[in-house]
């Protein structure tokens, strides 16, 4: 296995992108990281696509082939694949683009997520398509729902409260207030979270984090190849993935994400850190709940003691192990298939000291990008 | 000897009073109680229906029968509101059970009558060796056109009898009286029945409830004397007490089955949840008559005598007790349920 | 959508999971395969308790709010189902029953969807 190193990231605005295109926020995204690693498209020999349902958001499959196209890569035949894991599917792009590298394949290889999400459909409902339709979703069981489970379980054997959850949400929007490329940029008080309607009880409108429009890209090139590109490599030091159980019904705790745990385990191990060495990270709080969650699973606290964490603000930026520095999901938006790249895409920008007014102080960062209610877990480590 | 081996009831928990459907419409509640008899009826959860009703009802009787439900070979559910017009309520029922699908089955619509019909069916086929139980429903979520004086009864619930030998009730006699006489009807696509007035008392009701008992017991040679107990189907609490008067029978013999002071005429499940809270009491060698009415119209009458079996049959909870177990709600409620209006 | 829903009645009426004779697990929805003994797995078709407690449980607050529960039953298998009460009513560890009720409907011409919801045991 090869290092791999990323050597240009991209991203359109998230949010409502009424008067974009799915083929214009593509291309931005891919413009803009090329630019950055000051490459040609030529130069690319695979692209990896992640993107949860083209078929459903767009009615349009064949996504990979069509992202080559508008990016002006016909001539040059190069393949072009999508992978999908529900709104982990930004992660996985990432990581086949990286095994693409690391095995010798490939040499320069894009990984984009996109989704245009407001021209078709209910966004949430085709986002809960990540459940299991015939046995959760028949029954009600949408993904804040299942969320909003798990949480009121967390608070019921972990004293974690309503107060606690909004409290994530106003660090997420206050770092988003910072990030030109978030949906929303304004901070927001627990009061305003605290008195949103109810969603699925107990979470509320501004414990979820909304679904939008968006794309993202990364470049990745093999160690030699990067250096010759860059000054500023940021590696990935390891990219693991692990699956569960689809439904919560089958699983034996819900208060843990097995293949958060799994995921997360095996990078530590493949980049040889423990979680005490990580010092910034992008999580998928999809929910408020969700980002409590991971501090717990990704070895941060220890179960039940995630909410200690936001309490003590030791993952505001400033704290001890900032988290989500960019917003998050939550003031980000959630752009679904986008979402997972966005994460590198930010993780390089604050290892290569590029992210302005959010900057945080690290060497080392954690990306955690999650399908659905937690069957699919992508964890990366970077390091510059 | 052939006849009732168990039964089972559904009422849904829901009622409302007549004091709150009058005040919406202006009407004098007292008036109407006073005429009707009927002080609250019962009303069905936004997720109940015929079929649901049929099933918890079918559940209980299976389970106090201790039979496999396997061994059901017929599924009849009468039912004036059926979830389709087209696609059968019984097999819903069969389904939900595990009965297989070694089984005889059809649903039945005779008006409030045609859970009886269902019986008489049951018994016939138990009797010709078709099959060994035969499972018969009366359910109903009744509709009424709003501000009509049916809504002061119109109710929901369901009562389910397995047929077949060794029974806890023998069905020693069945009789029906019928003609064709329109006093209450519902057009095909027409939300909400239609009636005569006052013409669907005498020449409807009394008529043919009247001339079932009277046929049945010269056929088979009965007196009033012989039944210690009478049920009459219930459109109000009125029409049966009459009937039972006329037929030499006192209050106390109907007593027990007038469950549609507390909870309404449920149709097709009324005259069957009034059998079932009177089996619910009845001591060995007691004798039952039940007469059931559907408009349109006719009677179908049982004599029905109560075995040894019922000392060791299990009979909690009782109807009353459900009828007891109550939530009460007001109009707005009543129509959400009734899917009148909806979000 | 006809044909899926079709399929799955038999699991939906009634809460019918599959028991592994080998391991001794339950599992709802039924499976062909068992998660813990893999090949040497005996899994048979077998009827769940009827009763269980609430695990944990939210009040979707759509249009008509809707109440669903994790809910463990006492073969310790676990059933994502709607509870049919009042959202004020429901806890965790809330003693619950099975009950036969409406899903919802494929629009006002198409079928109807029936299963399994839970109520308070009285």
């Amino acid at each position: 296995m090869r290092r791999v190193a990323v050597v240009g990231v991209g991203q359109s605005k998230f949010g409502e992108l009424w008067d974009k295109g799915f083929r214009d926020i593509v291309l931005e995204a891919g413009r803009e990281a090329l630019e950055d690693a000051d490459l040609e498209g030529k130069e690319i020999e695979a692209i990896f696509v992640g993107n949860m349902s083209g078929g459903r958001y767009l009615g349009q499959e064949h996504i990979a082939a069509l992202i080559a196209d508008y990016a002006g890569l016909a001539e040059f035949g190069i393949p072009a694949t999508r992978v999908e894991a529900a709104d982990a599917s930004g992660g996985l792009a990432v990581r086949q683009a990286y095994m693409a590298v690391a095995s010798g394949m490939h040499d320069i290889v894009i990984a984009a997520g996109a989704e245009k999400v407001t021209d078709v459909g209910d966004p949430m409902e085709i986002l809960s398509a990540s459940v299991d339709i015939e046995w959760e979703r028949f029954v009600g069981g949408n993904l804040p729902a299942l969320y909003a489970i798990i949480a009121r379980l967390h608070m019921e054997t972990f004293g974690t409260t309503e107060e606690d959850l909004a409290l994530v949400s106003v660090k997420n929007h206050r770092n988003g207030a910072l990030n030109p490329k978030a949906q929303f940029r304004r901070e927001i008080r627990v009061e305003d979270i605290l008195n949103s309607p109810y969603v699925a009880e107990p979470l509320k409108l501004l414990d979820c984090a909304s679904v939008s429009d968006g794309a993202a890209a990364v470049i990745l090139a093999s160690e030699d190849v990067a250096k010759k590109i860059t000054d500023t490599p940021v590696f990935i030091e390891a990219c693991t993935q692990s699956s569960d159980y689809l439904a919560l019904q089958s699983r034996k705790d819900i208060l843990s994400m097995k293949s958060v745990v799994k995921a997360a385990r095996d990078a530590y191990r493949l980049a040889d850190v423990g979680p005490e060495d990580i010092q910034v990270a992008e999580v998928h709080d999809s929910f408020t709940i969700a980002e409590i969650l991971a501090y717990e699973d990704l070895g941060f606290a220890e179960k039940g003691k995630g909410v200690e964490l936001i309490r003590e603000g030791v993952t505001e930026i400033g704290g001890k192990i900032p988290v989500n520095p960019s917003g998050g999901l939550k003031a980000c938006g959630h752009a679904v298939g986008a979402t997972g790249v966005r994460q590198i895409v930010e993780l390089t920008l604050q290892l290569r000291g590029e992210a302005g007014n959010r900057q945080v102080d690290a060497e080392k960062g954690l990306a955690l990008n999650i399908g659905g209610t937690g069957a699919t877990a992508v964890v990366s480590v970077l390091g510059r | 000897m052939i006849g009732i081996v168990s039964y089972g009831s559904y009422i849904p928990k829901f009622r409302i009073k007549v004091e709150e459907i009058a005040r919406v419409w202006g009407e004098d509640a007292k008036k109407i109680k006073g005429g009707l008899g009927v002080h609250e009826k019962s009303v069905p959860d936004v997720d109940e229906d015929t079929a649901t009703i049929g099933v918890e009802a079918a559940r209980e009787a299976v389970k106090r029968a201790g039979i496999d439900p396997e061994e059901i070979g017929a599924v009849f559910v009468g039912s004036e509101s059926h979830p389709y017009a087209v696609k059968p309520t019984a097999t819903i029922v069969g389904e939900a059970l595990g009965v297989g699908n070694d089984y005889y089955a059809a649903d039945l619509e005779f008006a409030c009558k045609a859970g009886t019909a269902g019986m008489q069916i049951c018994f016939s086929m138990v009797k010709a060796g078709m099959i060994k139980y035969g499972l018969a429903i009366g359910a109903d979520t009744s509709q009424a056109r709003p501000g009509d004086a049916l809504e002061y009864a119109a109710a929901a619930g369901g009562a389910a009898f397995i047929i077949g030998k060794d029974p806890i009730a023998e069905i020693e006699a069945t009789y029906s009286f019928t003609s064709d006489t329109p006093d209450f009807w519902r057009r095909d696509l027409q939300p909400y029945p239609s009636h005569g007035g006052r013409f669907t008392g005498q020449p409807a009701y009394f008529r043919h409830v009247i001339s079932a008992a009277r046929g049945l017991m010269e056929r088979y040679s009965y007196k009033t004397e012989d039944f210690d107990y009478a049920v009459f189907h219930m459109p109000n609490a009125k029409f049966p007490v009459r009937a039972a008067r006329m037929l030499g029978f006192s209050d106390e013999h109907i007593g027990q089955g007038l469950v549609v002071r507390a909870i309404g005429n449920a149709y097709s499940g009324s005259s069957l949840l009034g059998l079932a809270a009177t089996l619910d009491v009845a001591e060995p060698d007691e004798r039952v008559l039940l007469v059931s009415f559907g408009s349109g119209a006719g009677s179908d009458a049982f004599a029905l005598r109560v075995t040894d079996k019922i000392k060791e049959f299990e009979r909690e909870p009782k109807v009353w007790d459900k009828i007891e177990r109550k939530v009460y709600v007001d109009y707005a409620i009543y129509l959400k349920h009734r899917r009148k209006i909806k979000a | 959508m006809v044909p899926r829903s079709w399929r799955k009645i038999r699991y939906r009426y009634d809460v019918r999971g599959s028991y592994c004779e080998n391991c001794g697990n339950y599992h709802y929805p039924p499976r062909n395969f068992c998660p813990t003994c893999r090949r040497k797995g005996k899994l048979v078709e077998t009827l769940f308790p009827e009763e269980g407690r609430v695990v944990s449980y939210t009040v979707v607050r759509e249009k008509e709010p809707y109440i669903i529960a994790l809910i463990e039953l006492d073969n310790g298998a676990r059933v994502l189902s709607q509870l049919s009460c009042e959202p004020g009513e429901v806890k965790i560890g809330m003693r619950v029953k099975k009950a036969f009720r409406r899903y919802g409907e494929d629009g006002e011409d198409g079928i109807i969807h029936y299963g399994t919801k839970f109520v308070p045991v009285d």
